[in-house]
């Protein structure tokens, strides 16, 4: 597969990982996921529901997908650690978002925390990727610790807000020598173009999709969207200059 | 420091002259802010912004549907038992009615769980009178160990507790506490709060901070719509809460707008609160507080209910009976008459009909002791 994203053991040709928490019935799912050509998708352990044959929303789901179990509702690295390990013996799978989130208006994450539960569920197996606000030192610790790549946020949780943190982000993308993941925020294509652009190995959004007026047609915007900002980034960017550059330079004789 | 001193400093604001004097553009400039503050929240339980509800709707189902999805949770009340030592003059419940009294043995908790939880939800709100002498903590907690077998995620509604008998029951692995202030108007309060502990304004107002400081996961508080002037009650609700949120960001606040319903006595409520009031104080709610959970109870009839879903409650019950017992076997007294009684089945098919998906689960029990 060319140009695969490596995670765990896996080669993902799509670069876009999808959520399930906002759409207003389970069933537009796989169609969903069909349309925007994702592979990755993650579920709140908090609400999958075994025991219901309508309400099971793993039910929706194709076979074929990376199942991305989070953390959601953890407050602490040691609830987040409860959660991983029921969601694998759910038969979820050994990858975990991990989420640990202690602020309620504005969803942030704890890296401190967060940090923890990664040391813990790394040395146990899981493949774990970390929610984490955009911090360096914080990055290279998780990766010290085990993480498969980092997820920091563009902007707080379902906000739509875009890019907020691009500075920081590249920093990341440029230092920690991990997968770099932007999850929440991106509320825009455009907005998940620009991530790739920068250099990030994918993009995970929920928000955006599930509240379009129409998520089906708006899946396959992000699809593309993230493919053409890949092959950008690929195929090298042009560097931006603050002036014109003169055709006929000045000192232009001096290498005659 | 405690929410009380807040109070005591809010009470002195002039309501009467405050309403008066907020006009369309407060309200518009309340409308055009993310953050809204204290003198915002007036502005939206105004007379002025009586006028405008649409605009208040439209972005007050924005912001639900951003940050809660096109989603509704749904739960249901279950009541054990009605003993109560309180005299409360608006309320079925009241120590001077004379009706058989009922406490559920364990066994008929379990009949009753199961009752429920075969409707498919997974969500309880465990409820008892006001009784430390019939529905003790220690019978709560063993209520809990049963419920625990059926429901991901348990809320209680009983008489305040200490801070520590909160945190024995959260370790048993109730996540949620719903406590309503009922009145927040003391003079008010102590009208109707004639007899028993109930009396004690100050313990029951103190009580949700001291559930978020034993580590409930969520808090749910709220005024009783009708019992004094709805505007500077939903004012004082929203108040509380704003104040919870900012000291226990960890915990999920909520907030509910009751509205008075008929119930064994004869008590006339002395505010009369509207459905466009609900409407207003609703979107106010969800507006001032754009993340917390807002839940609507079978108190309003089911034509409400229907359009009260796309405004910016984000919780229903489904399925109500406020009887002891009231799923399974005969039931006793209600505690109040409810105006919505269909069932989980139709409560479903009218949310999915309304563009919103039915959560039955959302949580799962992480107390220690469960694992």
């Amino acid at each position: 597969m060319q140009d695969a994203l490596h995670i765990g053991g896996k080669a993902l040709s799509s670069r876009l990982f999808i959520g399930t928490g906002k759409y207003n019935r389970n069933t537009l799912i796989p169609e969903v996921i069909a349309r925007s050509g994702s592979e990755v998708i993650t579920v709140a352990l908090r609400r999958v529901d075994p025991s219901s044959k309508e309400e099971n929303i793993l039910s929706h789901i194709p076979p074929h997908m990376t199942l991305l179990p989070n953390t959601s509702g953890a407050r602490t690295a040691e609830e987040a650690v409860r959660i991983a390990r029921l969601a694998r013996a759910a038969g979820m799978g050994n990858w975990v978002k991990i989420e640990v989130i202690n602020d309620q208006r504005y969803l942030l994450p704890d890296n401190l925390e967060t940090i923890r539960a990664t040391e813990i569920l790394a040395a146990e197996g899981f493949v774990v990727l970390p929610y984490m606000s955009p911090d360096l030192s914080a990055a290279l610790r998780l990766r010290d610790a085990g993480a498969a790549a980092v997820m920091p946020l563009g902007a707080p949780i379902g906000s739509n807000r875009g890019l907020r943190t691009k500075e920081l982000i590249g920093i990341l993308i440029e230092e920690t020598g991990l997968p770099i993941i932007v999850d929440a925020g991106i509320g825009r294509p455009s907005e998940a173009a620009e991530a790739m652009e920068m250099g990030a190995a994918a993009v995970l959004l929920n928000t955006a999709i599930a509240t379009a007026r129409d998520p089906l047609v708006m899946a396959e915007a992000f699809r593309g969207a993230v493919a053409a900002g890949r092959q950008a980034y690929l195929a090298g960017l042009g560097a931006v200059q603050q002036e014109a550059e003169a055709s006929s330079p000045l000192t232009g004789f001096l290498n005659v | 420091m405690s929410f009380y001193e807040s109070l005591m400093a809010l009470e002195q604001l002039p309501f009467t002259e405050l309403w008066k004097e907020c006009g369309p553009e407060d309200v518009k400039r309340a409308l055009a802010k993310d953050k809204l503050d204290e003198e915002d929240l007036l502005a939206l339980l105004s007379p002025a912004a009586g006028q405008h509800l649409e605009e208040m709707a439209q972005k007050a189902q924005r912001l639900t549907r951003t940050h809660f999805g096109h989603v509704m949770q749904l739960f249901t009340p279950m009541y054990v038992a009605d003993f109560c030592v309180n005299h409360c003059t608006y309320c079925s419940f009241s120590s001077i009615y004379d009706f058989p009294r009922k406490k559920l043995t364990l066994e008929e908790v379990e009949q009753e769980a199961a009752a429920i939880a075969s409707t498919g939800l997974r969500h309880i709100l465990l409820l008892t009178g006001e009784s430390r002498r019939d529905s003790p903590v220690s019978y709560v907690k063993d209520c809990v160990t049963v419920l625990r077998k059926y429901f991901s995620s348990i809320g209680i509604e009983v008489n305040p507790l200490s801070q520590e008998e909160y945190k024995e029951l959260a370790h048993a692995g109730v996540d949620g506490l719903t406590i309503y202030q009922e009145v927040y108007h003391r003079e008010t309060y102590e009208k109707l709060h004639v007899k028993g502990p109930k009396r004690n304004f100050r313990a029951r107002l103190d009580a949700p901070e001291r559930g978020c400081q034993a580590g409930f996961r969520s808090v749910n508080v709220g005024a009783l719509l009708g019992m004094y002037d709805w505007r500077q009650e939903a004012f004082m609700a929203a108040m509380h809460a704003r104040y919870l949120q900012d000291r226990y960001p960890g915990c999920e606040i909520g907030l509910s707008p009751p509205r008075f319903r008929p119930y064994l006595g004869s008590f006339n409520p002395e505010s009369d609160v509207t459905d466009r009031a609900l409407v207003q104080i609703i979107l106010a709610y969800r507006l001032f507080l754009p993340r917390s959970g807002i839940t609507l109870s079978t108190r309003e009839p089911a034509r409400l209910r229907d359009r009260l879903v796309h405004l910016g409650v984000t919780k229903m019950s489904a399925g109500v009976s406020t009887e002891v017992g009231g799923h399974t076997g005969e039931g006793g007294t209600p505690q109040f008459e409810i105006s919505d009684s269909r069932g989980v089945p139709e409560i479903r098919e009218m949310l999915y009909r309304s563009g919103l998906q039915p959560v039955f689960k959302d949580w799962d029990i992480l107390a220690e002791s469960s694992i």
